[in-house]
């Protein structure tokens, strides 16, 4: 315990990184990706490009047999992944080898609750931390069963972003808002991951609807569906903090054959996103 | 003794809860509300009964299979016919339960997962007799191993989605049936088909089925005059064994059988039986037994019933395995093909591929008892739709 305290007191990179941004007049561009797709040390190579593209935070999506939030972009993506042999472990380790390259980036880790609780919440968060893991992004722990999560989470120093839908309603938005940290990720509509064509008038006034309730205690993030500048733009006047990009990347990755050509397209894709970002 | 109440704040002892994406949160909410409701409610109550009894045939018979009794040569073996009930299964008690809850919501969508296809048959009946619109997910795999229920669900009027991720069974058809309603939320009305998934659906698919459960109660005494020894059914989700255990929990002097499917063996890998061979874990929003690997992922399942070919259980059989009020045993895929033909041949009667692993279990059952004694056998469907299955099988082609 008296590790993790330690660990604990240092700055969290996700705070330091958002208000950071906010001197800069700048907004947060999160990428995602499925760690292991399509295979470890291509994910590695990936996650550099997306940083040193302008990425500001990353996403770590650990493979999980039955994800039931993310459409079919993810969805096979995470299946040929885990067909490769990907463990939530190696996915750690690449996280420390990011880690060391990108001391200041803040890594967070996607997945779903199972991965945690089979190896035991501590547990994992423990090894999360060393391989220098900020935060947990589980979609199905809803605040009705996160007592035992976010205890762990805490004590360890853990960042706990929680998720909420456009027809989330206030009272639950104020709860959820007194026990997220790092960010709240505001799902942009009711469905699951994967791009859109465009979004209908009830995602920019759920958008402003959070933001009203939660102010500035906590940065407001928007994901699910958004692939392009105009996307990310509209989100921002909307009152978001960060954009969250998944698929489109993930779509680019199964696209994009050659090595090469794939890290010089997202590093410039990136780059495109990030500038609408600023 | 302390009579026997749960589920307690939405878990029955640490299983269950509601592990759901924050998008489902508001529609649980209103479902668990609807449901607390309606449950109370005696119109409700009444036009629930009367599809019951009227359009799907209830209550169904509890039959004495004498030459069955004869063959296993002990306790008398008594069969719960819900092979008669409309829809060929047990299913009809909770898809006429929830459809009905779902128009009194005032929803127009409803949508199910089903693995042998009995489920989306249910759903797809009282789909059409309440005057909604009906699509059923079903694993690519199984809807190529139950054509025939497939084709039943159309003629029904209900829109059939083969899904082809994952291991294209029923796990994954939960999955996309839970896609969807994240998706469409706000008109639809999920139907989920056995005692699994967040709360309520695990504790309100419990209710619907108790009536299995009620009528083995009345009926026995009936004949009888008093409870019987042992009650046997199978357990893949677990609706149909809930049902005819739950009245008779606080009954202590019967003793509860659960059989799960062992296909062709624990040792194999293979098979399905979760509760015997799984670990706890989370999946499709409760906390339950699960096959999984030491990773957490769930495992691919094997049985040569569709219908039981599932890596969780019920959260409310977990929490029966630890108090060890249910004993969950075994039945491999042959001990199964050979119980349904033993009851075809002995009593004329075809039982779906599901049932017969509790027939299987029953009779060895029923051999180690008294001829004094009896036993009372879910009969959980009849097995017209596995007659192909029987033949591959039979002819020795196995998927």
């Amino acid at each position: 315990m008296h590790k993790s305290k330690s660990i604990s007191s240092k700055e969290n990179r996700i705070d330091s990184k958002f208000n950071e941004l906010k001197s800069k007049n700048q907004k947060a561009l999160i990428c995602y990706v499925v760690a292991g797709y399509p295979d470890i040390k291509t994910s590695e190579n990936i996650i550099a490009s997306l940083i040193n593209g302008g990425a500001d935070i990353i996403e770590i999506g650990i493979p999980f047999s039955d994800p039931i939030a993310d459409g079919p972009t993810i969805q096979d993506a995470i299946q040929s992944s885990l067909i490769s042999g990907t463990t939530p472990y190696m996915c750690l380790e690449l996280a420390s080898r990011i880690r060391k390259t990108f001391p200041n980036t803040p890594l967070i880790i996607m997945t779903y609750s199972n991965i945690l609780y089979r190896k035991g919440y501590f547990q994992f968060a423990e090894k999360a931390k060393e391989s220098g893991i900020d935060g947990f992004i589980i979609p199905d722990i809803p605040v009705e069963e996160s007592k035992e999560y976010l205890n762990t989470m805490q004590n360890i120093g853990m960042s706990t972003i929680f998720l909420v839908s456009p027809n989330t309603s206030e009272k639950r938005l104020k709860r959820i808002s007194r026990i997220c940290t790092g960010f709240l990720y505001a799902i942009s509509v009711y469905g699951t991951t994967g791009e859109r064509k465009g979004f209908d008038e009830y995602t920019i006034e759920s958008i402003k609807r959070v933001k009203n309730v939660i102010a500035d205690k906590i940065p407001l993030a928007v994901g699910f569906g958004i692939s392009n500048s105009q996307h990310i733009k509209y989100m921002i006047d909307a009152g978001a903090d960060a954009v969250i990009i998944g698929s489109a990347i993930v779509k680019k990755i199964k696209e994009i054959e050659t090595n090469e050509l794939l890290y010089n397209s997202l590093n410039r894709f990136i780059g495109e996103l990030k500038s609408s970002c600023k | 003794m302390k009579k026997y109440k749960f589920p307690f704040n939405g878990k029955f002892g640490n299983f269950g809860g509601k592990y759901i994406p924050e998008t489902l949160v508001p529609a649980i909410e209103e479902l668990e509300e609807s449901y607390k409701k309606f449950r109370k409610d005696l119109d409700f109550q009444k036009e629930l009964k009367d599809y019951l009894e009227n359009y799907a045939g209830r209550p169904t018979p509890i039959y004495l299979a004498k030459n069955l009794t004869k063959y296993a040569g002990g306790a008398k073996i008594y069969l719960k016919r819900e092979d008669l009930l409309h829809g060929g299964a047990h299913k009809t008690n909770n898809t006429l339960g929830q459809c009905l809850l779902a128009k009194k919501m005032g929803k127009k969508r409803i949508i199910a997962e089903t693995g042998a296809g009995q489920h989306g048959v249910g759903t797809a009946l009282a789909s059409a007799v309440l005057g909604l619109e009906c699509e059923i997910y079903m694993g690519l795999k199984d809807t190529e191993r139950q054509k025939l229920n497939v084709f039943r669900m159309k003629l029904l009027g209900s829109k059939v989605h083969s899904v082809k991720s994952g291991t294209q069974t029923l796990k994954d058809a939960i999955n996309e049936a839970l896609r969807d309603w994240i998706t469409n939320v706000e008109n639809t009305y999920y139907v989920i088909g056995s005692v699994v998934g967040p709360h309520p659906y695990p504790m309100m698919v419990r209710d619907f089925q108790s009536i299995i459960g009620k009528e083995i109660k009345k009926q026995i005494r009936k004949i009888t005059g008093t409870l019987p020894n042992a009650i046997v059914a199978c357990v893949g989700g677990g609706s149909n064994a809930i049902g005819s255990f739950y009245p008779f929990i606080d009954d202590q002097e019967v003793s509860l059988y659960g059989i799960e499917a062992e296909g062709s063996g624990i040792k194999t890998g293979k098979h399905s039986a979760t509760l015997s061979a799984g670990s706890t874990g989370i999946l499709h929003g409760m906390q339950t037994y699960l096959l999984q690997d030491e990773m957490g992922q769930i495992t691919p399942t094997h049985s040569i019933s569709a219908g039981l070919d599932y890596p969780g259980v019920g959260p409310e059989h977990s929490f029966l395995k630890e108090i060890k009020r249910v004993h969950y045993k075994l039945c491999t895929d042959d001990d199964a093909i050979k119980a349904f033909m033993i009851l075809s041949e002995k009593e004329g009667i075809i039982p779906a591929l599901e049932s017969a692993h509790a027939i299987s279990y029953g009779i060895k059952l029923a051999k180690k008892m008294k001829k004094s004694e009896t036993i009372v056998i879910t009969l959980s469907g009849r097995g017209d739709k596995d007659v192909e299955v029987v033949q591959n099988y039979l002819n020795g082609i196995r998927d």
